[in-house]
């Protein structure tokens, strides 16, 4: 295959992922007061890992994040399941979750909830199975 | 002041709107690919600017929200859709589209012939 130089889309992309990345937290950590949560950040984490995909070779963007994505999938599940059952140990239903106003130096007055925790989880299986699906797809010869 | 910036508001959405319709005639009247992109990807991009712009500025004076979001959509729409007409119109000259049939000027024929020669040299 003939080596094309694709210099406008490689440089544009450092600047590009900045702003998707950035974007896609938002929308996670954005999640329990506007539309937004676990599954839209994740899709849009997975779709810059895809932009990166389209710019690099499947190579290259592994040696970039050298992350097994099958076991992302696993900690996210895992994450999800912890949380939802170690409410028994306070000796309350499955799934009972709890939330907390903490005062941070900076940041001010911050709710802290560990819905965020099982929704951490969901976005960790989410970039997993999506990025496990098209690496699978994009490995096949 | 409200009626200033309602007057801005309006004229705003209007322009983008009207820069969509301009940009779909290019893209139905144009001749080929290349001109075609060239209609789509500027005049789209400006008219998306221009009704975002105009969005954020009615949720900043009427409702007195600040929504940031709008303007990093500005400027990522700025920063993609130029780079998106460039590499359609990279690949449809590489997978070999004719140009219009009048037009003057080709200069990258000879380079692309050349390296194309290259190629099958190897």
């Amino acid at each position: 295959m003939k080596k094309t130089n694709n210099i406008i889309l490689e440089t544009s992309l450092k600047a590009l992922l900045f702003f998707i990345v950035l974007y896609s937290v938002y929308i996670f950590t954005a999640g329990h007061y506007y539309p937004g949560g676990g599954f839209i950040g994740g899709l849009m984490t997975a779709g810059a890992i895809v932009l990166l995909l389209i710019t690099y070779d499947i190579k290259t963007v592994q040696r970039i994040l050298p992350v097994n994505y099958r076991i992302i999938t696993a900690i996210g599940l895992l994450l999800a399941i912890g949380t939802s059952a170690s409410s028994l140990l306070f000796h309350v239903p499955f799934l009972t979750h709890r939330f907390t106003h903490v005062e941070l130096p900076v940041l001010g007055e911050i709710s802290l909830h560990t819905a965020t925790l099982f929704d951490l989880g969901v976005y960790f299986v989410v970039v997993g199975v999506t990025m496990t699906i098209i690496q699978t797809i994009g490995e096949d010869e | 002041m409200t009626t200033i910036v309602n007057f801005i508001i309006g004229f705003l959405i209007l322009a983008g709107a009207l820069l969509f319709l301009i940009a779909t005639f290019g893209v139905i009247r144009l001749p080929d690919v290349y001109t075609r992109n060239h209609a789509a990807s500027k005049a789209a991009t400006l008219g998306v600017m221009f009704v975002l712009l105009g969005t954020f500025l009615y949720f900043y004076s009427v409702e007195g929200h600040f929504n940031s979001r709008l303007i990093l959509g500005i400027v990522f729409l700025f920063l993609t859709s130029p780079i998106s007409g460039h590499l359609i119109n990279r690949a449809a000259y590489n997978s070999g589209v004719k140009l219009w049939d009048q037009s003057v000027r080709d200069d990258l024929k000879e380079y692309h012939k050349k390296m194309q020669d290259d190629s099958s040299a190897d």
